[in-house]
């Protein structure tokens, strides 16, 4: 017999651990997106699109290309082995 | 040969966005699941202490004014005593929760340091504008590790320490020497740049 209460309840835990999977794989891609953004509307300011004349900190100091790999380093680096112990969590405690 | 403060700030604000993105996945997943992967568990409290042990340079080369020296060795010090202190709570060198007492200490270190060394006005220049900005978040964000001393395992206020660490990694990307605030920049902040 399965009562109500019980079957909301788990509803609920599955509901808010598909919402934090989401959050987690998005948020690296949302900040790589955001630098991306960033370069399209001051493109100015990733000066490898224009190295001619520029010095060295020039070239090396580009903040939408440093958000851009902080966003994929976080995906690669954090968010995909979060992903997998939330999964294997999960896994466990059903 | 040096770089311009500017970049200085957007590499700082680089570094200090991959802190806040960790602690904005550690609030969502919970601690429990965060540390299921040993180094995990040291991954931001070590980027907040190189943070700290990379303030010493900016220290000693951008010696503007005594003041500037000052706020950077004081930004330093605090970085890695609290990241210091994180990590030996982590691995379990200390045991006492009073020891994160000096995540609060940091954010007020660190307002009160961005306010008492910008000496310009709000609307002097862009770069002031974030300066008082930031020291004024960093003292009021200073209320989250502050309330995690008693509530450790709230979800909303390890999401607020987080998000105000991404607001301010922010505020360092948006720094500019020289650019207006709002339209304003005043005459005397010398030669607009890009």
């Amino acid at each position: 017999m399965e009562t109500p209460v019980v079957h909301d309840a788990s509803a609920t835990r599955v509901h808010d651990r598909a919402i934090r999977v989401y959050a987690v794989s998005l948020l690296g891609p949302a900040t790589a997106a955001a630098g991306l953004i960033w370069a399209i509307l001051q493109p100015y300011r990733v000066t490898l699109l224009h190295p001619r004349g520029q010095g060295l900190w020039w070239l090396v100091f580009e903040p939408p290309l440093f958000v851009v790999v902080i966003g994929a380093l976080f995906t690669v680096l954090v968010a995909r082995p979060v992903l997998a112990d939330l999964e294997q969590a999960d896994a466990t405690t059903r | 040969m040096q770089p311009r403060a500017e970049m200085i700030h957007w590499a700082f604000g680089a570094m200090i966005l991959f802190v806040g993105l960790c602690l904005v996945c550690e609030a969502l997943v919970g601690q429990e699941v965060w540390r299921m992967r040993r180094w995990r568990g040291y991954l931001w409290p070590a980027l907040a202490f190189a943070l700290g042990v990379f303030l010493w340079p900016v220290m000693a080369f951008f010696t503007n004014s005594a003041i500037h020296m000052y706020a950077h060795g004081s930004w330093a010090e605090v970085l890695m005593l609290a990241g210091g202190a994180e990590l030996a709570l982590v691995r379990g060198r200390l045991t006492s929760p009073l020891w994160r007492l000096t995540w609060p200490l940091a954010f007020v270190t660190a307002g009160t340091a961005f306010l008492v060394h910008e000496q310009n006005p709000w609307f002097f220049a862009r770069s002031a504008f974030l300066h008082h900005l930031l020291g004024w978040t960093f003292i009021l964000a200073a209320i989250f590790p502050l309330a995690l001393m008693w509530r450790p395992r709230s979800s909303v206020l390890r999401g607020g320490f987080a998000v105000m660490v991404v607001a301010v990694s922010v505020m360092l990307l948006c720094d500019r020497d020289v650019a207006p605030v709002f339209g304003h920049l005043s005459p005397l902040a010398g030669a607009e740049h890009r």
